[in-house]
């Protein structure tokens, strides 16, 4: 063989077109990625008839002048000649890269490399056309066969015919049968030509044109087969697309914020559809009471079909007391009702407690199969989880709400405490309280119920958290009602017992140490209710003494006797004395390997900041306090007030 | 966390306290006194000797129960009680409602008396 060189620049430019018309369509298509399968088609087929236009006008214009002398030239053959080769090419080629692209729609590795293998022998066939070679040589039949067989290997690629709907498939054999037809057409029109001997270069003679023609031929004739034969079974793949999109609705429902009721709705609509149910019921127990959504049904229906029920496994179901699992068999059954002969019944499992059930009935007998009880048992999985995910949900609302509530009872509570404190000529004052829980039982204050006379006090309710807060509140309100009387301390915490034992629980009671402070005479006269004694810094003598008295706690002994238990003691201050109030909290603090602070600890620690300023000796305190006890967290309500005193009179 | 066991002997009811008595484990001791209280008991020792720690709530037990002990005429005594412990009955003024002692033999003689 050699090359013909006649043949050799017409062969190039063949060859330069088909390879552009390659690439440019390779890139329109790839480019349109969004494109589904009619559009794609659609494409072909507008190709198609555009070139088909053009081509049967000229087929027209031979018609016309058939007997002049124009039609019989050679020229005016070879360049209307030229054109359809034009036309043939771009409705071959552009057919050729929507048929990868859907033989392409599920790839594989081997697939796309027998795709490469495929585009080189067509690359090679057009190589092979240089040299010549008329269809009748063995050569040419060869290279043929070769590519025939590639095709008819890909031609059974049809995957994306399982992914049209039912009138997309009628649309896509329609495309399809009309593309054919225009190859039919184009065939013809060549051979027209190609029994004129004038032709520069005549397609007949080329591999690539057969090659290809016999490729996108087969392809469209198996496609229209496999689309014609796919049709009876598109109602069923769009069933079960159907279905797959309800279940994603049903678990979506609850992250889209819906409620309840939104839900039943869902499960019950995509499992009537799912299995072709006539009519359907849920009933759901949750805390408001039964929920029953009904469809095509009467509430006699309901019940009329509730007695109808034979099987012992749905009548279980229908009472919401479903003890074990059971097998899908016994979830469907028939019916003897005059309407619906058919049912299948699904417990609703929350939490593995039975909440409800849901119904589907046919009046059809024995028109639900066990495939059915699976699917409508998934979508009852998913309405169950959402269900689910809606009551933690809600719990989490609820909870939020607690601690709004709890921050409000804390606001309430700061506002029991005093929020200025004396700070005159006779005394200067500091005071810190921190509750361990949100809120908490410790309490100070101080009121001046006559002039240059305070009665002051400190308390802590036994236990933490809302009750002790509650009860601190309570005895804010003694506080207030007997300290404006100007009662002594012995007689304010008899009365204070005496309100308090009606009131606190059995096992509650408050330690209390209520001081009466008399600025003209700087004395201190005080009575301890079983409260921690009080630390007193002497600035004469720089020491530090717990003020000692006998007593006993709030709400212990609820009864006239307690007055034996109370006393009082009275102390004759100074200028730079210094009185610290403090609660349990404090001595009880633990560090990490579980030792208090104690007494010791603080009356050492008071003791070194205790001529300081009242905001230096508390703040000093607490500094030593957080030294001791480290990372660990105080888990009491802990309170510390300073009260310093001055004399008027020395300055 | 407490460890409470009870045990009768000689018609005295001994409850024997380990551990802390805290908010939670006080409904224990509540439990133990409630139990004593239900049978009958007239002569109840608590040995606290292995009490390291008694909240307000652990305390709120005890005095919760000081008046049926008195109408019922129940004799609640305890001992081994530590130092730590002793000094939160005393400031709350405990001591002065129960009966405390020292050891085992004067909490059963403090009976006789």
């Amino acid at each position: 063989m050699k090359v013909d060189f006649s043949n050799f620049f017409p062969q190039l430019c063949f060859t330069g077109f088909v390879l552009s018309t390659f690439a440019y369509y390779r890139y329109i298509i790839t480019k349109a990625d969004s494109l589904n399968f009619t559009d794609l088609l659609w494409k072909v087929f507008i190709t198609g008839l555009i070139t088909t236009l053009i081509s049967l006008a000229i087929r027209f214009f031979f018609v016309i002048f058939a007997n002049s002398t124009l039609v019989e030239s050679p020229l005016t053959v070879n360049f209307f000649y030229s054109i359809l080769i034009g036309l043939v090419v771009i409705f071959m080629v552009s057919t050729l890269v929507v048929w990868k692209r859907l033989i392409l729609y599920q790839k594989s590795k081997n697939l796309l490399q027998f795709w490469g293998f495929f585009e080189v022998a067509l690359a090679a066939s057009l190589l092979f056309d240089f040299f010549g070679a008329s269809y009748v040589d063995s050569n040419f039949r060869v290279a043929l066969v070769i590519l025939g067989c590639f095709s008819i290997i890909l031609v059974f690629n049809l995957k994306w015919v399982a992914y049209l709907n039912f009138k997309q498939k009628w649309k896509g054999i329609l495309f399809i049968l009309l593309s054919a037809i225009y190859l039919y057409h184009f065939l013809l029109n060549l051979l027209n030509f190609s029994s004129t001997e004038v032709l520069v270069i005549d397609l007949f003679d080329r591999v690539f044109i057969w090659g290809l023609f016999v490729f996108l031929f087969l392809y469209a004739v198996i496609s229209i087969l496999v689309t014609l034969f796919n049709l009876p079974t598109s109602s069923v793949f769009e069933q079960k697309l159907k279905e797959a999109l309800d279940f994603q609705k049903l678990s979506q429902s609850i992250p889209r914020g819906e409620t309840k009721d939104q839900t039943y709705e869902i499960l019950l609509e995509s499992s009537m559809s799912a299995v072709f149910a006539d009519a359907a019921w849920l009933e759901v127990k949750d805390e408001s009471g039964t929920v029953q959504v009904i469809r095509n049904l009467k509430e006699e229906d309901v019940n009329e079909i509730k007695t109808a029920i034979k099987g012992d496994t749905i009548k279980s179901i229908l009472q919401l007391d479903l003890k074990s699992e059971v097998s899908s068999g016994k979830l469907t059954d028939d019916l003897k009702h005059s309407k619906f002969k058919s049912i299948i019944a699904l417990p609703i499992m929350v939490q593995n407690k039975q909440v409800g059930f849901i119904v589907l009935l046919n009046e059809v007998s024995e028109a639900f199969n066990r495939e059915m009880v699976n699917i409508i048992t998934t979508f009852v999985n998913q309405a169950s989880i959402s269900l689910e995910n809606l009551s933690l949900i809600k719990e989490s609302i609820e909870n939020e709400r607690y601690k709004e509530q709890l921050k409000i009872a804390k606001n309430v509570q700061k506002s029991l405490l005093p929020t200025s404190l004396i700070n005159n000529d006779h005394l200067t004052m500091a005071a810190f309280s921190m509750a361990a829980d949100e809120v908490g039982g410790d309490y100070y204050d101080i009121l001046e119920y006559k002039k240059n006379h305070f009665g002051l006090i400190i308390g802590d309710v036994s236990g933490k958290g809302t009750s002790a807060a509650f009860q601190m509140a309570q005895m804010k309100g003694i506080f207030h009602s007997l300290a404006s009387q100007g009662i002594t301390p012995t007689e304010f915490n008899n009365k204070a017992n005496t309100a308090l034992g009606q009131c606190l629980e059995k096992t509650s009671f408050i330690t209390a140490t209520y001081f009466d402070i008399n600025t003209d005479e700087n004395i201190l006269h005080f009575s301890r209710a079983g409260h921690c004694p009080s630390l007193f810094y002497c600035k004469n003598d720089d020491s530090v003494d717990y003020l000692k008295c006998d007593g006993m706690g709030l709400g212990i002994v609820r009864n006239s006797s307690y007055k034996e238990y109370v006393h009082s003691n009275t102390v004759n201050y100074h200028a730079g004395d210094t009185l610290l109030l403090y609660t349990d909290g404090i001595t009880e603090a633990k560090n990490f390997d579980g030792e208090q602070f104690g007494d010791e600890r603080l009356k050492k620690s008071f003791t070194a900041h205790a001529s300081k300023a009242p905001d230096q000796v508390k703040e000093g305190i607490k500094k030593d306090l957080s030294e001791f006890i480290g990372e660990v967290i105080i888990d009491d309500d802990y309170t510390l007030v300073v009260v310093q005193f001055k004399d008027k009179k020395n300055g | 966390m407490a460890e409470i066991t009870t045990e009768n002997k000689d018609g005295i009811h001994f409850i024997t306290v380990n551990g802390e008595i805290d908010a939670g484990s006080s409904i224990y001791l509540d439990d133990a006194l409630k139990n004593a209280l239900g049978n009958g008991e007239k002569k109840i020792v608590a040995d606290l000797s292995g009490l390291d720690y008694i909240s307000s709530a652990g305390l709120g037990v005890f005095i919760s129960h000081l008046d049926e002990f008195n109408q019922q005429k129940i004799q609640l005594t305890l001992f081994g009680i530590n130092e730590t412990v002793k000094q939160v009955f005393d400031i709350l003024g405990l001591e002065k409602l129960l009966t405390i002692v020292e050891s085992k033999e004067a909490a059963i003689s403090s009976f006789n008396e």
